[in-house]
């Protein structure tokens, strides 16, 4: 028994750390920010990997993003997937989760012949997490969110791990199905260094517009989105002492030990 | 009457605590307009609780049992709880911003198309009735102040620990609603289910919380916090790699906690995890990095290697009773 197509939706984030907000103009400034693959799809890549190492099938990356987010495609690819999308389009700017995972359930069934759909459990930016569960409600395929491990138990059949309040628990799915994996739940491999080369230089990526994917601009994007941004505000770290302590180890020992006291008090 | 329906979690009968925090703020919202406030309760047996939902702010709850829906599969409740938005048509939907909240609330935006807000930290209902949301992003740094366009009912999913459950009202008036389930139809079903002691660690007064700086190491931190009785919490990355159960990692996707004192170790304070410190009282952090961002977050800051401070500080909390 062989997996047919293993679909892995993949993003590019800023790192948090690294935004800055404009306070005048209300606004995210991500110029200085440096962009990486969303942490949690780069595990789910990795689930996706190993599943086809175990049981056959092609692993393909779709994104849904601006062209500048390529150059992280082609490293999904170097790392080890056979095929990638980049959906890409100005009429998507401004989309939430409702065009977003409209578009990739889209993109998916052009794709076609899939056995499992992974995503990652949230992205680091909108963090919404509500993409994942979308995409299965328009493909009409059951899903599992926060996964941390899956293995086949049958034709069509699988059993997933999923992360609950206290625990875990065991679940079986038929296939087609999705399933968001879990933020840190493997640890993903480095790209191969000869594949990287061919990644950049030879990998043909395709690249999609909404009309590839039948869909209008009245659809996606800001039209199509079923929410809107009316502002932003920044939310500033509470007020604190911020008093630094140095020393010695037994300097800091004691003025903390002082301090701990005090408050217990 | 506009009708703002909740979604009410349970598990073997238990129910979600931050379920009832979301009722009672519907309420509030609901008296302020003049508008209705239903409970959603699907689970095995489960009328006995659901009178009870009335104090913290139901009018109503429609419940529906079934043994298959003694806990949460998400393909199965949302055809359950969206047949009965279909047929009932309420205004607002609000579920709390737990995984299986997330999981039910996602797929049934998509079902009726129509706006959903992530995780909100306050909600309001605009004169127009739009349904109005703060939502944080970038780990919580950002708020984006959201407001539902288009779709009915217009959703949200609500932040744990952000409002109160008030236990300020009456008896619900409760409608047991017939289960159509088709056991042979379901594609999810359940086969184990896994369970540890669950510490609801945002109740704790004070906790030690450990990095990935102590190298997954937490001996000194369990010393140290059994010494000044405090519970142990932990930055994500140990939960992650199995260090630590994943119901005590302190931030945006975990806990957030609501002490008198944290103690912090080893945490470099990254976005997704400050938000998780951001109601505590006094934060005393170590870190030997003098760089690291935790220093903006803390109150004292020592700067050191927490392997040489930490056995000199429990030795002098415990020379002097603590
Ligand atoms: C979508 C998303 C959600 C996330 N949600 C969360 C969340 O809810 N909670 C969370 O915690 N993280 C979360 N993260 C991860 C987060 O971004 C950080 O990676 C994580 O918080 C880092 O954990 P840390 O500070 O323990 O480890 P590190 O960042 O590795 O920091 C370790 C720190 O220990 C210090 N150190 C090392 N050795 C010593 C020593 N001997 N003595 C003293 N100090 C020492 C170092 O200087 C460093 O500052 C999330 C990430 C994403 C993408
Ligand atoms: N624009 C996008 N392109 C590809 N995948 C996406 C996109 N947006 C969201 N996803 C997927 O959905 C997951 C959850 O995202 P979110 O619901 O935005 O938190 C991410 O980890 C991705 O796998």
């Amino acid at each position: 028994m062989s997996l047919r197509n293993i679909i892995v939706t993949m993003k590019v984030t800023p790192k948090p750390e690294e935004i800055r907000f404009d306070p005048v103009t209300k606004t995210i400034d991500r110029s200085k920010a440096t962009n990486e693959i969303n942490p949690a799809d780069r595990n789910a890549l990795e689930m996706a990997l190993q599943l086809k190492e175990r049981y056959g099938g092609r692993v393909i990356v779709v994104s849904m993003g601006p062209p500048f987010w390529e150059p992280f495609i082609r490293l999904a690819v170097a790392m080890g997937a056979d095929d990638a999308v980049l959906v890409s389009d100005r009429a998507l700017a401004g989309s939430d989760t409702l065009p977003t995972s409209l578009t990739l359930a889209r993109a998916i069934q052009k794709i076609g012949d899939y056995d499992i759909v992974l995503t990652g459990e949230e992205s680091s930016d909108g963090g919404t997490g509500q993409v994942p569960p979308g995409i299965a409600e328009w493909l009409g395929i059951p899903h599992v969110t926060y996964v941390t491990s899956i293995e086949v138990v049958g034709p069509g059949r699988a059993r997933v791990k999923r992360t609950i309040k206290g625990g875990y628990e065991i679940l079986e799915v038929d296939m087609p199905f999705l399933a968001s994996v879990e933020l840190g739940c493997n640890t993903p491999r480095f790209p191969d260094f000869r594949r990287k080369r061919w990644a950049e230089r030879e990998f043909k990526l395709k690249t999609w517009s909404i009309a590839d994917l039948g869909l209008s601009p009245e659809e996606v994007g800001f039209k199509g989105s079923a929410t809107t941004v009316d502002t932003l505000i920044e939310l500033k770290p509470p007020e604190r002492l911020r008093r630094r302590i140095t020393g010695t180890p037994d300097e800091i020992a004691e003025e903390l030990a002082r301090i701990i006291r005090e408050l217990l008090r | 009457m506009k009708d703002i329906w909740v979604f009410v979690e349970q598990d073997s009968g238990v129910v979600e605590e931050a379920s009832l925090e979301v009722l009672s703020k519907a309420r509030e919202l609901a008296d302020t307009r003049g508008f209705k406030v239903t409970g959603v309760l699907l689970g095995k047996d489960v009328r006995g609780v659901a009178a009870r939902l009335g104090r913290y702010g139901a009018h109503k709850v429609i419940v529906v049992e079934h043994p298959l829906l003694e806990s949460y599969i998400g393909e199965l409740y949302a055809k359950i709880v969206g047949d009965l938005i279909e047929e009932r048509s309420p205004d607002y939907f609000l579920a709390s911003a737990t995984r299986n909240g997330r999981d039910l609330a996602g797929r049934l935006a998509v079902r009726f198309r129509t706006g959903l807000q992530a995780h909100v930290i306050h909600i309001d209902i605009a004169d127009d009735g739009s349904l109005v949301g703060h939502v944080p992003g970038f780990g919580g740094n950002i708020v984006a102040v959201v407001r539902n366009v288009k779709g009915r009912p217009q959703m949200a999913t609500v932040a744990l620990g952000v409002f109160r459950p008030r236990e300020a009202w009456g008896e619900a008036e409760v409608e047991v609603v017939e289960a159509r389930v088709d056991p042979g139809k379901l594609r999810v079903r359940r086969v184990e289910v896994v369970k540890g002691g669950y510490v609801d660690l945002s109740k704790s007064r004070r906790v030690v919380v450990a990095g990935m700086g102590t190298g997954g190491d937490l001996t000194l931190v369990r010393e140290l916090a059994k010494l000044i009785q405090a519970d142990v919490a932990v930055s994500r990355p140990l939960s992650d790699m199995g260090i630590a159960p994943k119901d005590i990692y302190v931030g945006s996707t975990g806990v957030s906690l609501n002490a008198d004192l944290a103690i912090v170790v080893g945490v470099s304070g990254a976005p997704h995890f400050v938000a998780g410190i951001r109601n505590v009282k006094t934060v005393i952090s170590i870190n030997k990095d003098p760089e690291a961002p935790i220093a903006e977050y803390s109150d004292y800051f020592a700067v050191g290697d927490l392997f040489e401070i930490l056995p000199k500080l429990i030795e002098k909390l415990r020379t002097t009773g603590g």
